[in-house]
């Protein structure tokens, strides 16, 4: 791309290209400033009970991490959660995807026309109405019924993703492996699996993204289970302590490092 | 435009020892595309000997791809029967047909390496280690990709990933390989290269060949028998040289090669030839066995290069008609005239290039055209 425009060597492609840089940048400073002070307020050698101002550097938040029980608690709620979310949404999403891009079928119209609903539909109200649902229903509110309503919002994102790869699929691929003698189970397992993965992974991080983040709709169904999302909000008005920052930074450490290997991997692979 | 090349071809039905490797019976295949019913193939019966190369060729959605996807098990007819050394296989999926299949867009596994790629058949049928290391060595030699094992197919070329494609089917010893416009992603160069080789790993491995093209000169050149299809039936059924020298049809003599069409009426029948007049001095003479009965009205075929080109009238033994050279192209080898007859058809007519280099007659020219009459023929229904 660089060599292009250096090619075409004008004073005005070079501005251009001089400004488009300088824009990239911007952009990316925009959007990790948020996460840059999340991290350095996780090393703010606090003096009052409000962490807000710099202080100076300690590591101490990184020892005395799981010293407030609840704040612990809430975060093994969400872990666990987001895990068993992130699984069924993986396995539910994903057979979605398939048969939503593979085939043609009755029904298929008002499947893609939900998936786009689940989407769109405003948190507040999936997390209004699950809560009646629940209620009316007469279940127990708590780890289930937040997995529940996590699987519900997350499915859509898994499907679109798993379908998009599925489309664009070579559809003789699996044709080859039947034709070679594999059964359908084979065929499923050693060819479309293999190659739907990468938008398998990315659907999967996406789910477990979206649970482990989730504040709207969980406080509607959590009942008396707290979540970590749910803790901190609560913690607001007494201030909240820097071991949340160090969490939040070692969630967005995981997540980082799941998806750069998820883009190596599918790069080495497609 | 494209030359004949017919001259390597091998005779249609030399074969003696004849064993049926793939026998299809009135097989047809509807469709139904949004309401409406799609005739794909309207009932097709072939008979393709074992060891034999043999071409499906035709325009595309003539039914040739439906076709093979039927002997491959991949559609289901609507009616009729698909069968493989006499064993009824219409109700057999695709992995329990002893046929495999090279894919036109190749279909190698692209998360697998050439050597998984071409091992994938044998593992499936749990043939033992050592000798899916054998066959797989043999086979890799025979397509020329030894030492190649390691790589994946988005590190090779077109022609290497069409050895690949062929060397995993080829390599579970199918009773028979179907290959669907296999050549149609490599340029013309390899295709020509590939053709050649196609032939040759077939006399070494002894398969019958089924090829499916909509390239004449390339189904001319490999096959022994070619079935023209057109709108889902088998117009014409002949070994190379007949499928061009005696086209049955208006569409086989349009679609192979160049060929005039002319008409005509029968204006007599005298032993072995059958007159067709046109105008005052203008007959052709067809062979009678082909001809329609006397004042029928006839459509007869012949080909550019069997037409003489003269400015003065011929002795009486061969097929005359007069004409105005309308066009003359160089074409290096050949000069191709278009005359306009008389009686308004246009004849196109290729001419070797003489010794001087200079061309019969020029644009404007009134000409004599002639041939001998067992080259021009009748054709069926017209």
């Amino acid at each position: 791309m660089t060599t292009v425009a250096r090619k075409a060597g004008t004073g005005r492609g070079r501005l251009g290209d001089r400004l488009l840089h300088a824009y990239t940048w911007l952009i990316i400073v925009w959007l990790s400033t948020p996460i840059a002070v999340m991290i350095l307020f996780g090393f703010n050698d606090r003096k009052s009970r409000s962490n807000t101002s710099w202080q100076g550097f300690t590591l101490e938040w990184y020892r005395r991490l799981f010293e407030i029980d609840g704040l612990t608690q809430a975060l093994i709620n969400s872990l666990l959660i987001a895990v068993a979310a992130t699984v069924l949404t993986t396995v539910i999403g994903t057979l979605l995807g398939l048969a939503l891009g593979r085939y043609r079928f009755r029904g298929r119209g008002i499947s893609n026309f939900l998936i786009f609903t689940a989407i769109s539909t405003p948190e507040l109200v999936m997390g209004a109405s699950l809560l009646s649902l629940f209620v009316s229903g007469n279940l127990q509110r708590g780890h289930a019924t937040i997995v529940i309503a996590h699987v519900l919002f997350a499915l859509a994102f898994v499907t679109v993703t798993v379908r998009a790869r599925v489309v664009g699929l070579d559809p003789s691929l699996e044709e080859a492996a039947r034709d070679l003698g594999a059964s359908t189970w084979d065929t499923f397992r050693l060819v479309t699996l293999p190659a739907i993965m990468p938008g398998v992974v990315a659907g999967g991080l996406l789910a477990f993204a979206l649970s482990i983040d989730d504040y709207v709709v969980t406080s509607f169904v959590n009942g008396s289970t707290s979540t970590f999302p749910l803790w901190i909000v609560g913690s607001v008005k007494v201030g909240i302590p820097p071991q949340v920052n160090v969490m939040g930074t070692l969630i967005f450490a995981l997540g980082a490092a799941l998806a750069i290997v998820n883009a190596v991997a599918s790069r080495r692979k497609a | 435009m494209v030359k004949p090349q017919v001259a390597g071809a091998v005779t249609a039905n030399a074969r003696v020892d004849r064993t049926s490797a793939i026998e299809l019976v009135d097989v047809a295949k509807e469709y139904t595309v949004h309401g409406e019913v799609v005739h794909a193939v309207k009932g097709v019966s072939l008979d393709i000997a074992e060891g034999e190369f043999f071409s499906l060729l035709g325009p595309s959605g003539c039914g040739k791809t439906t076709t093979m996807r039927m002997i491959a098990g991949f559609e289901d007819p609507t009616r009729g029967v698909v069968r493989l050394y006499g064993q009824d296989v219409t109700d057999v999926p695709p992995n329990r047909r002893d046929v495999n299949m090279v894919f036109q867009s190749y279909a190698l596994f692209p998360h697998m390496n050439v050597w998984e790629n071409v091992a994938f058949g044998l593992k499936r049928r749990k043939v033992a280690a050592q000798e899916i290391k054998t066959r797989v060595g043999e086979i890799l030699e025979v397509v020329g990709l030894t030492g190649r094992e390691k790589r994946r197919p988005r590190e090779m070329s077109g022609g290497q990933q069409q050895r690949v494609a062929l060397a995993r089917a080829l390599v579970n010893r199918p009773r028979a390989l179907l290959l669907d416009e296999p050549l149609g992603a490599l340029d013309l160069k390899l295709r020509h290269t590939m053709q050649i080789e196609l032939k040759r790993i077939q006399r070494e491995v002894g398969i019958t060949f089924v090829y499916v093209t909509h390239d004449q000169s390339e189904a001319l050149t490999m096959s022994d028998r070619i079935a023209v299809m057109n709108d889902g039936v088998v117009e014409q059924l002949a070994g190379p040289r007949e499928i061009y020298e005696q086209p049955a049809t208006a569409f086989v003599a349009g679609f192979i090669g160049t060929s005039n069409l002319i008409n005509g009426t029968v204006s007599a029948v005298d032993g072995a030839h059958a007159v067709l007049s046109l105008g005052s001095d203008d007959r052709i003479l067809i062979p009678s066995g082909s001809a329609p009965g006397q004042g029928e009205a006839a459509v007869i075929t012949v080909r550019p290069e069997k037409i003489t080109i003269a400015r003065q009238r011929r002795d009486q033994e061969v097929s005359q008609v007069r004409g105005t050279v309308s066009e003359v192209v160089y074409l290096g080898t050949y000069n191709s005239y278009v005359v306009t007859l008389d009686g308004g058809a246009e004849v196109t007519v290729f001419e070797q290039n003489a010794m001087d280099g200079t061309s019969t007659a020029e644009r404007g020219d009134s000409v004599w055209l002639s041939w001998r009459p067992q080259h021009s023929y009748a054709l069926r229904g017209a």
